[in-house]
């Protein structure tokens, strides 16, 4: 018999708490495939959230650092100065993590173009919490914060994270994706793979934002919770490429 | 060789000495010297420093920095040492070792710039969240803030606990003679730090490594949060330190630490002219606290009563009374919001009580 698909070895045997439907387990699934056809797994760090992927920790085989919430590309900033330069060096996040408490240490990480990578998992909402509204809830949808739909007039507006960080000099590679279906898992995969290249060529920070489904928060089957990020979240928040200096410099 | 210092460079280039490559704060007066002198000097010495966005980041990348197995700091005054609190819970949870300054300014709030000792109960009673110390050491001169911060690294290191050493802007501004002492090598202590077990600095034996504060299970927590306090029963042992200045035949016991207790001495000096045996017991470190000491000279038949001096309105005085524990007299003489007691202030509060 042969083997003709395989759990990576970057995953550690350790099963992940994650919900049915959930985007997080198939995002770390590409991270790890994508360190190991790189040949970057050896030596490789990474920063886990606060947030449902706390656990990344138990979930990535390489070294992995459990971050305060938001902070993680302040940490990887100073991991990157005292690691050897070829090590890769990535950050996972949620949205309440990376856009709301630790959206300081998100931009200024970009403006130093620090040579990390920052994985950046927007599913809308406060998954770990239990609902809250998140800072990419997007107009009308409810959370357990504002029951009625996210009314900007009195909950203020979601942000376009990916857009506003293509403006800043720092960042490398910005770049979102989607994981609804086996075509998109493939385009998401192949960004993640660019991400990594870019670091690997020391030009600076790339960033892949990741629509994402919570199917618990949002009461919904895994089917409807991917439903509603192609029909809802894809066309409020664009998949593409919004920097990228290797085209520049071509 | 002695050369004529300001406190706050003295204490960067003791960092440097002591093995520290790696600096990360945010400015506040009075202890930007530091920042504004590791900024050129670690590239010197291949090291690096990041002026951060921000104190909750600075603190952060120390967290970093020391997960990764470096000697790493930062500096700060009294607001941004607030901000860091969470980052400093988080470095003691996770058992990292790193040494952080906080020349004390007034406040509360932005408060003032002057010399204060209003963050004693935040540096020594936890700060942030949770059960955990730092270690606290309380320099009274520039020399002893450079012999201080050049043994800080190695005791961080020895517990993995953060440590804290207190200024105020009196210290970090003076100019005083200091030797800054020799250059540590460096080389063996990096190669020991990849070697230990926990660093995770991205070593290839393939056993990853972790990093970590959380521990979700209550009897896991529990069992770690008692390791903990074991290890600072052990700190307690054998790094508390005290000086005690005339105290042989003291009645009156003056308790100080930093720049007050300079003050003090001078007016003990003035005092016992006047014929009134007046002594000192000055805590060094502030956690652990010399409670012991104190105990010792409240049990002396010879103390007549204690009188406790900060620039606070009393935080230091109530380990003072736990320590005296009613044994004799507990006074507290303060000054706040940057002014400092003069030598002749205190000769006529002994002498007339107030
Ligand atoms: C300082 C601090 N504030 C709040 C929390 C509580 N908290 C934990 S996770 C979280 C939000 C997580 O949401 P997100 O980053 O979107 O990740 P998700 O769970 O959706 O993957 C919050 C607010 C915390 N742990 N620390
Ligand atoms: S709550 Fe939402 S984000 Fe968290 S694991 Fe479940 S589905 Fe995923």
């Amino acid at each position: 018999m042969k083997i003709i698909a395989d759990k990576p070895k970057m995953l550690t045997e350790t099963p992940t708490h994650y919900c049915p439907g959930c985007t997080h387990g198939i995002v770390h699934r590409l991270i790890a495939e994508v360190l190991e056809e790189l040949g970057k797994t050896e030596g490789a760090i990474g920063i886990a959230p606060v947030g449902c992927a706390v656990y990344a920790y138990r979930y990535f085989n390489c070294d992995m650092i459990e971050a305060a919430h938001g902070r993680a590309p302040a940490i990887s900033s100073a991991v990157r100065r005292v690691v050897n330069p070829d090590n890769i060096i990535f950050c996972y996040q949620g949205d309440g993590d990376c856009a709301s408490i630790g959206m300081a240490e998100t931009v200024h990480a970009a403006m130093r173009g620090e040579n990390i990578t920052v994985i950046f998992i927007n599913n809308g909402i406060y998954g770990m919490t239990g609902g809250q509204m998140a800072p990419t809830t997007m107009p009308g949808v409810k959370a357990t914060t504002c029951i009625y739909g996210r009314d900007p007039k009195v909950y203020g507006n979601p942000v376009h994270l990916s857009e506003m960080l293509a403006t800043l000099t720092g960042p490398a590679y910005i770049e979102r994706v989607a994981c609804y279906d086996v075509p998109h898992v493939k385009k998401a995969k192949a960004a993640l793979k660019k991400a990594f290249t870019v670091q690997m060529e020391k030009k600076g920070l790339s960033f892949i934002e990741v629509l994402a489904s919570c199917p618990t928060n949002f009461h919904m089957t895994p089917i409807e919770a991917m439903e509603f990020v192609k029909t809802q979240a894809e066309p409020f928040y664009p998949l593409g490429v919004f920097k990228d200096i290797t085209k520049e410099e071509n | 060789m002695k050369k004529l210092w300001k406190g706050n460079e003295a204490i960067a280039e003791a960092a440097v000495a002591a093995g520290c490559r790696y600096f990360f704060g945010y400015p506040i007066t009075p202890q930007n010297e530091i920042p504004e002198y590791l900024s050129w000097r670690l590239f010197e010495v291949g090291g690096a420093f990041i002026q951060a966005e921000s104190e909750l980041s600075a603190i952060n990348m120390v967290y970093g920095a020391a997960s990764a197995g470096a000697r790493a700091m930062t500096s700060s005054s009294s607001p941004g040492i607030s901000l860091k609190q969470e980052g400093i819970s988080y470095i003691a949870a996770a058992e990292l070792p790193c040494v952080i300054v906080n020349m004390m300014r007034s406040g509360p709030g932005l408060g003032g710039i002057q010399a204060s000792q209003g963050d004693y109960f935040q540096a020594t009673k936890g700060g942030g969240h949770g059960d955990y110390h730092c270690i606290v050491y309380a320099p009274s001169t520039v020399q002893e803030f450079v012999d201080i911060i050049y043994n800080a690294f190695d005791v961080a290191d020895e517990y993995r606990n953060p440590v804290m050493i207190i200024g105020d802007g009196m210290l970090g501004q003076m100019m005083e003679p200091a030797e800054i002492p020799p250059m540590k090598d460096t080389s063996k202590m990096f190669e020991k730090y990849h070697k230990d077990e926990w660093a995770t600095c991205g070593h290839s034996d393939g056993k990853p490594r972790i990093i970590n504060s959380l521990r979700i299970e209550p009897d896991e927590n529990e069992e770690f949060t008692l390791r903990l306090y074991k290890k600072y029963e052990e700190i307690a042992k054998k790094e508390t330190k005290v000086e005690e200045y005339r105290m042989d035949d003291a009645e009156i016991v003056f308790v100080a630490y930093g720049s007050v207790a300079r003050i003090c001495k001078a007016a003990i000096v003035e005092l016992r002219e006047q014929g009134i045996k007046a002594g000192l017991i000055r805590p060094i470190t502030l956690y652990p606290y010399p409670t012991a000491t104190i105990e010792k000279a409240a049990k002396s038949d010879k103390v007549k009563k204690f009188v406790t001096v900060e620039m606070s309105m009393g935080q230091m005085v109530e380990d003072v009374r736990l320590a005296v524990n009613g044994k004799k007299p507990v006074e507290f003489y303060g000054r706040c919001g940057g002014n400092v007691m003069m030598p002749a202030d205190l000769v006529k509060y002994i002498k007339e009580g107030k």
